[in-house]
């Protein structure tokens, strides 16, 4: 398998790779798949099809859909300021970026559940001006999607902004172009992949969110309940073959996901003249 | 002096339609300065803040009595454990896959790349709950570790097993692609100077990497303490037993316990601000070098 | 010591990188190998230093066969083309490296490092840069490092790959006569990979010529440019007329001289000195009319078109600048050729 090549260590490092990936990710994963194989085909359509389970689908799907495509916007205005403009505080800003990332999500969870519930900070506000409720309602979890999306979007498209030639625009505008038009046919088109694997990459996020998604859904059946809450529930219950079934198709979503990312990102790279 | 003679007026109209071509107009460069301020405010600067108010909400006493409860304290004590235990593993294997993956060709090198991602797709609860199959008491090795009397899930082992599962690609993924630019020219050099291949990584590559190294660490640390989902789902939720500080939030914020949660939450939220200090200071270090 | 090369044959996947090289170098020679990029010279440089495993052959350095021993333990110096400086030490340690790395036993105390390393610094001109960093220094100044560097375990055989290739052009030809001396000075034997003709010609004591895996020609620089043994290295050494006789106009061939008694081959390759011009008065007896003429410094050249029946490139003649002056030649005269010399190829 291994080439012959005089830097030391091949055997011993691919080795160890290969045992520990095994040990630590593939073979505790690969549970899930074995343990599904109790499951009878019947058996694991009526698990998914039931309406608790399909509506929590429907719940975590929409609600990461729609956190991404928020995330999307603003977090491409947040890299585009961040890049292009120079203000104060900027730096600390940039650095907040990443707060979603470093913050556990437990954390994340109470706290935005204390903001938005009726008594809260932003909760009261919205309520009285608007008549508005977030917390325990499906856009509480839209609201936490955000939280965890924000720097999937921004850390995908900064660097692509960063390394954008501005010889591009200039050409542009040499060549009679508006500023628009400029930054709808040059720069956009270049940015999107970038922006969109960033939307993929928080939509992936959001479909298995847990703990931030938890304090502030409310997890009202049919409702408010996001699909690894109910994987938790049926555990609860000593339903493991309820659980495997969802958590099965979960993962297989996933890896789907992944598996766009991947080609994403293949294709960023083949049109940004990288491969 | 005649030089000036010879120097064009300013084409006045042309220029400045180019200038607006490059440059946001005012308006527009503000307006988006002040979506993307109050967009992260928002979401980020009021949550951060409100960590601190509600956690000093009833004083700085009664903030301090929350957090030398004796429950808090065992849920440092776990916390630290578990970080103890999986960050250095998943360092020494971030280090071996990194060398392999970036220092050799062979067969299968991008796929092996992409299992080692695969932890970042699953969800948290799902990875917490592979282990309940595993070693849960209706689990595959369930009946065996119960006739030896070996507890894993609802204890300490678990929860170690499930953050290593959601930590393993933290450090390999920020040494590869370092690794994969800068070359192996300077690791061949030290070889033709007759170095050991120990003394090679040890005096040539560790040095070379070992800001990617430190901020990989400190990722998979922050992981490690903060983690929630996956440890939830293995942990059973005993007080004073097998409740890291995430899990501490949640039972004292179900619990209506506000300051005693947001105590805790405060902790793990200053763990939170120190590894983004760290790790603008490290970046700041590398493109400095 | 004496590099001898038997056999060597590598491939990458289906790619034959080297055919079966058989190449001796003999104690003490500056040897260039040049060819065009992807020609195989630097894996054959990096299967002589160990860098890279042969499929096939032997390497014996100095009556020792070398060829499965690690590049830690064959004791040669190798100067990378981007030189490999250790980025996180100062010049001062780089060069101490392989000295600091021996074994316990064989490692010199720090007192004798620092003697030797100084000594080399000294050598290369630039102990007054020891506490830099190599981010610190110009490009030709880290080559310098590079070979102190290199020269500091004593090796028996010095390596070097393209190593004017990242230099500026006048940095580069200050550095060439540098190399030559210094290896003038120490005698080591020294292998140095190149794609510059000129390079070669004006450095090496001995050219061996690649080409697709394999030896062209191996010979002195002027062997190789007096005598290319095929028409692959008289084209790639120097700037070369080529007639073919299957397509020129044989009776302008004859007319000029290139097909005489000795014409062997049906490829003739004519260096441009070797074309005599002559001013012609009338267009009956004029073999070509020039075209157009450039300064080479002490050297004109001069680009001709045949007056012949077929359409065909311009050729170029090279003459010095007094005898141009004195022909007194004007774009667009018509001018009889003689040819000198010809290379027949077949």
């Amino acid at each position: 398998m291994s080439h012959k090549s005089v830097m030391p260590g091949f055997r011993p490092t691919i080795g160890l790779t290969v045992l520990y990936l095994g040990l630590v990710v593939l073979i505790p994963l690969s549970t899930l798949v074995f343990e599904s194989f109790k499951l009878s085909w019947d058996d694991y359509v009526h698990i998914i099809t039931s309406k608790r389970v399909l509506s929590s689908f429907q719940v975590s799907f929409f609600a990461a859909l729609i956190a991404a495509a928020v995330a999307s916007v603003f977090g491409f205005i947040t890299a585009w300021v961040l890049v292009r403009y120079s203000f104060f505080g900027k730096n600390i800003f940039h650095a907040l970026i990443d707060l979603p990332f470093a913050l556990p999500t437990a954390v994340a969870g109470i706290v935005l559940a204390t903001i938005f519930q009726p008594s809260g900070f932003l909760g009261r506000l919205l309520n009285e001006f608007f008549g508005l409720q977030i917390a325990f309602k499906p856009i509480g979890i839209v609201i936490a999607l955000i939280f965890i999306s924000i720097p999937f979007v921004v850390r995908t498209v900064e660097p692509v902004l960063l390394e954008f030639e501005s010889a591009m625009e200039e050409a542009g505008a040499s060549l009679g172009a508006t500023r628009l038009q400029v930054f709808t046919k040059i720069i956009f088109p270049n940015i999107s992949p970038a922006l969109l694997t960033g939307f993929a990459l928080a939509f992936a996020r959001g479909v298995g969110e847990y703990g931030s998604v938890i304090f502030i859904a409310g997890n009202i059946p049919y409702v408010s309940e996001i699909v690894p809450l109910l994987i938790v529930i049926k555990l609860e219950q000593y339903d493991i073959q309820g659980a495997t079934a969802i958590a099965l198709t979960m993962l297989v979503i996933s890896f789907l996901l992944l598996l766009i990312i991947n080609l994403l990102q293949f294709w960023v790279r083949k049109r940004s003249g990288q491969l | 002096m005649n030089t000036h003679s010879i120097s064009h007026p300013p084409a006045k109209g042309h220029g400045a339609k180019q200038q607006q071509a490059l440059q946001d107009p005012n308006w527009v460069r503000w307006s988006l300065i002040a979506i993307a301020l109050g967009f992260i405010t928002l979401f980020i600067c009021l949550p951060l803040g409100l960590v601190i108010y509600q956690a000093l909400s009833k004083g700085i006493e009664a903030y301090w009595t929350a957090l030398t409860q004796a429950d808090t304290l065992a849920a440092i004590r776990l916390t630290l454990l578990v970080a103890i235990v999986t960050v250095p593993l998943n360092t020494l294997f971030g280090i071996t896959a990194a060398w392999a993956i970036t220092r050799f060709e062979f067969k299968g090198k991008s796929f092996l790349t992409t299992l080692i991602d695969l932890p970042f797709s699953v969800s948290p609860v799902i990875s917490g709950f592979i282990f309940v199959l595993l070693f849960g008491a209706e689990g595959w090795f369930g009946k065996l570790l119960a006739t030896y009397d070996i507890k894993i899930i609802f204890s300490a082992p678990g929860i170690i097993l499930a953050t290593l599962f959601v930590t393993f690609p933290f450090v390999a993924r920020q040494l590869i692609p370092l690794m994969q630019e800068m070359g192996h020219q300077e690791e061949e050099a030290a070889l033709s100077l007759g170095a050991s291949g120990w003394k090679t990584f040890y005096s040539v590559t560790l040095p070379n990497i070992k800001w990617a190294l430190l901020y990989g660490v400190l990722l998979c640390n922050a992981r490690a303490m903060g983690e929630f989902g996956a440890v939830s789902v293995v942990s059973g939720h005993i007080r004073g037993l097998t409740n890291t500080l995430p899990l501490n939030v949640e039972v004292n914020y179900n619990d209506y316990d506000v300051v005693g949660a947001f105590a805790s939450a405060s902790i793990l939220a200053g763990l939170a601000i120190v590894t983004l200090v760290l790790k603008t200071l490290l970046e700041w270090k590398q493109t400095s070098r | 010591m004496s590099i001898i090369l038997s056999d060597i044959s590598k491939n990458f996947g289906s790619f034959a990188a080297l055919h079966n090289i058989n190449l001796e170098v003999p104690e003490g020679e500056l040897v260039a190998l040049l060819g065009p990029s992807g020609c195989g010279k630097t894996t054959l440089l990096r299967i002589i230093a160990g860098l890279e495993h042969t499929d096939q052959g032997s390497v014996i350095i100095n009556g020792e066969n070398k060829t499965s021993q690690n590049v830690s333990q064959r004791g040669i110096g190798f100067v990378f083309q981007h030189y490999a400086l250790f980025r996180h030490m100062t010049v001062f340690e780089n060069v101490a490296f392989g000295l600091r790395v021996k074994p316990r036993h064989t490692r010199p105390s720090n007192e004798i490092i620092k003697k030797k390393v100084h000594a080399l610094l000294d050598l290369v001109q630039l102990d007054w840069l020891h506490d830099r960093y190599p981010d610190q220094l110009s490009g030709g100044q880290r080559q310098r490092i590079a070979l102190a560097r290199a020269l500091a375990v004593e090796p028996s055989v010095l390596l070097l790959d393209e190593p004017f290739g990242a230099l500026d052009a006048s940095v580069r030809k200050d550095l060439r006569l540098w190399l030559r001396n210094l290896h003038h000075d120490l005698n080591v034997t020294s292998i140095f990979v190149t794609h510059d003709q000129e390079e070669a010609m004006e450095v090496a004591s001995q050219v061996v010529v690649l080409n697709h895996g394999h030896i062209e020609q191996q010979g002195s620089p002027s062997e190789i440019y007096d005598n290319p043994t095929n028409a692959f290295v008289s084209r790639f050494i120097g700037q070369t007329n080529v007639f073919d006789l299957d397509e020129h106009d044989n009776e302008w061939l004859r007319n000029v001289g290139i097909i005489n008694a000795n014409s062997t081959g049906r490829i003739a390759h004519v260096r441009p000195h070797d074309i005599l011009i002559e001013k012609s008065e009338s267009h009956q007896d004029a073999t070509a009319t020039l075209k157009d003429w450039q300064h080479l410094g002490a050297l004109i050249r001069l680009e001709l078109v045949k007056n012949d029946h077929h359409a065909s490139k311009s050729l170029f003649a090279e003459m010095p600048k007094e005898q141009f002056k004195a022909l007194a030649l004007k774009i667009g005269d018509v001018v009889k050729l003689k040819i000198r010399h010809a290379h027949w190829f077949h």
